[in-house]
């Protein structure tokens, strides 16, 4: 502690300062058994014993194919669509660009299972382009694997474009017009320098995209049902099991739990290193 | 790609409405490889005035001509847009892409004037090994120091081949060692470029030293253009003459003597106006000019040969290297350098009364 000021401002230990007061230490302890029992339930309740011949259960193999197929090309999909939507929210300037961007923001609050009825009321066979789409290409969204990767991709892509909007936005502008002296169009100077730039951001917002997907439950259901092999996502499978076969539940349960902690690990990581700078 | 040829602009631009900002109001002629340097303290729109020229900020009136080319006229809604200028910028703090090594880099610009990339790369490659930087090539920008990153910086807006090279405030926050380094870079690189230069500088020993023209700015104006010989001896403003480190006084000269109208109360603190005594003879209308270093201090009225002798009190100091430098409040106001052992021997403190004297011989005295 030596060569340190006695008082160190914004990040004092708390050694002066006295007990901790009960008032706060029991709700934190209440909050902390909130979170902790159930993943412990989880854990004590799952059928080890079981465990390997559950796990080759051909039906959760095709609950966790399905996941982890739709979820990726959701993010593809967000990555593909997002991108640019956040490119522009945070390099162009065109009238109704707050409205856009509040208009991004909704599926964010809005609970999943109206997002599944919303979906249906505009890909549904009556909905506003869903009998466009019927009449025109032949496509039925709704109860459809296509379908998931709609629902999926309606709750994801707001924490993709808010995640790469930001990294965008804190991507030095000042490079775009050093860019643009070189002679570097604005397509070439988004490819060579600003999503480089943004590229820690992209990721992230990939990620996150990609672990909303996987979770995703309300608009999927809603939009699409559950038929294994078709729409039953892991989540879906996970209802599903809950009323006859409360082990497959939670071993389901397990493998999307392993799943989330090693994109939260991989997240952290990627926090932690920060940005290229 | 533009032709290299001189450049001409008048560069006007109104401020947004109701920010109380200035309107800037620029002329700049460089001629082919002639160096000029725009001098101003920060704020006072010179980087405005180099990214108009870079066609980053639109100009309002005015023009921007380059080798008889008009890059921008709104006058005639002319505007070239940025990516076909061909002018190569080195911005300040020299942005060096993070994700980039120095090698492609130097590529960049060289990529976006139609080189295939492996072409790019080689010749991105030759030109860090002619200006001494072929060792940095495989680096990336975070592993170099200030001034390596500068003058790859540099070497990556020469590399463009550029109609007109413009330079925002090359030689700023930079430790002494490489400030001298690059000066010399610059001098060197500079004089072989054969277009153009415009080098923004807040700094008015960067600008003396680089440039072939300097023209100050304040409040987005020009003060004083000139070579920086006439610039750095002959202030033609208080600010100039502050930027270039020199007294300033203007008054009517009579022969070998002037009664000076500004840079001083004009009483002498006896009811009459301060006189300067010159050993060049001028008539009319005149500036006088002396460097802080020529002013001697005294304790008392000195006696003998220096022939300006004026009363004054400390109003300000500073130590400058191994001077102090002194702001003297009186008749004539002004700077005095004087070593740290007379400020001991004179005992001398803010707000001590002391005699100033300068010799007729130390002062300039120039037409205003």
């Amino acid at each position: 502690m030596s060569g340190r000021p006695a008082v160190a401002l914004g990040a004092g230990t708390g050694a002066a300062t006295g007990r901790v007061p009960w008032q706060l230490l029991v709700p934190a302890a209440f909050a902390v058994a909130l979170l902790v029992l159930p993943l412990t339930g989880l854990l004590v309740r799952a059928p080890w014993s079981t465990l390997p011949a559950r796990l080759t259960d051909p039906e959760v193999g095709q609950a966790l194919r399905l996941s982890l197929l739709t979820a990726t090309a959701s993010m593809v999909v967000c990555l593909l669509l997002g991108v640019p939507l956040a490119w522009l929210l945070a390099r162009a300037s065109f009238p109704g660009r707050r409205v856009l961007r509040a208009m991004v923001t909704v599926p964010l609050v809005l609970p999943p299972v109206v997002g599944g009825v919303a979906l249906l009321a505009a890909f549904g066979r009556t909905g506003v382009a869903g009998g466009w789409l019927d009449d025109t290409l032949g496509l039925r969204l709704p109860f459809t694997t296509l379908g998931v990767v709609v629902a999926q991709s309606f709750v994801a892509m707001p924490f993709l474009v808010l995640a790469v909007e930001g990294a965008l936005r804190s991507a030095d502008a000042r490079y775009d017009d050093l860019a643009a002296t070189f002679g570097a169009s604005r397509w070439q100077t988004f490819c060579r320098v600003t999503l480089p730039l943004a590229a820690p951001g992209v990721l992230s917002g990939a990620v996150l995209a990609w672990a909303r997907a996987l979770g995703e439950f309300g608009a999927t259901i809603t939009f699409n049902g559950s038929y294994p092999g078709t729409t039953r996502t892991m989540p879906l499978a996970i209802y599903a099991a809950r009323n006859t076969d409360f082990e497959a539940a939670i071993l389901l349960s397990l493998v999307l739990l392993v799943v989330s902690v090693a994109i939260l690990a991989l997240l952290r990581e990627r926090w932690m290193a920060g940005p290229v700078s | 790609m533009t032709r290299p040829g001189p450049l001409d602009a008048h560069l006007v631009t109104a401020p947004p409405r109701g920010t109380g900002a200035f309107t800037l109001d620029v002329r700049l002629a460089a001629g082919v490889g002639e160096v000029v340097a725009v001098l101003g303290p920060n704020g006072a729109g010179k980087s405005t005035a180099l990214r108009m020229l870079a066609g980053l900020h639109p100009l309002s009136a005015g023009h921007v001509r380059l080798g008889g080319r008009s890059l921008e006229e709104p006058g005639r809604s002319i505007r070239v847009p940025a990516q076909r200028r061909g002018v190569g910028l080195v911005p300040q703090e020299s942005l060096l892409f993070p994700h980039l090594r120095v090698r492609d880099q130097v590529a960049f610009g060289l990529r976006h004037r139609g080189a295939d990339r492996a072409e790019a790369r080689r010749e991105s490659t030759g030109w860090l090994e002619r200006t001494g930087l072929g060792e940095l090539a495989d680096r990336r920008p975070s592993e170099l120091s200030g001034g390596q990153a500068r003058r790859v910086a540099i070497v990556r807006a020469l590399a463009a081949r550029p109609a007109l090279l413009l330079l925002d405030e090359p030689l700023a926050a930079l430790d002494v060692r490489a400030v001298l380094e690059l000066r010399s870079f610059l001098r060197h690189h500079l004089a072989h470029v054969g277009v153009p230069t415009v080098l923004v500088t807040h700094d008015a020993l960067d600008a003396l030293v680089l440039a072939d023209v300097v023209v100050v700015l304040d409040a987005g104006r020009v003060e004083q253009a000139g070579r920086p010989a006439e610039v750095a001896g002959r202030p033609r403003s208080a600010h100039v003459a502050a930027l270039v480190g020199l007294n300033l006084v203007r008054g009517t000269s009579a022969g070998h003597l002037v009664t000076m109208t500004s840079g001083t109360d004009g009483t002498g603190g006896t009811g009459e106006p301060a006189q300067v005594v010159t050993a060049t003879e001028q008539h009319g209308d005149v500036f006088c000019c002396w460097a802080p270093g020529a002013v001697s201090v005294h304790g008392q009225r000195p006696e003998g040969s220096p022939r300006n002798v004026w009363r004054g009190e400390i109003t300000g100091m500073t130590p400058h290297g191994d001077i102090v430098r002194l702001e003297v409040a009186g008749p004539v106001s002004l700077l005095a350098d004087v070593t740290p052992a007379a400020v001991a021997e004179l005992d001398l403190a803010p707000a001590a009364p002391v005699w100033v004297s300068v010799k007729a011989t130390e002062v300039t005295v120039y037409p205003a």
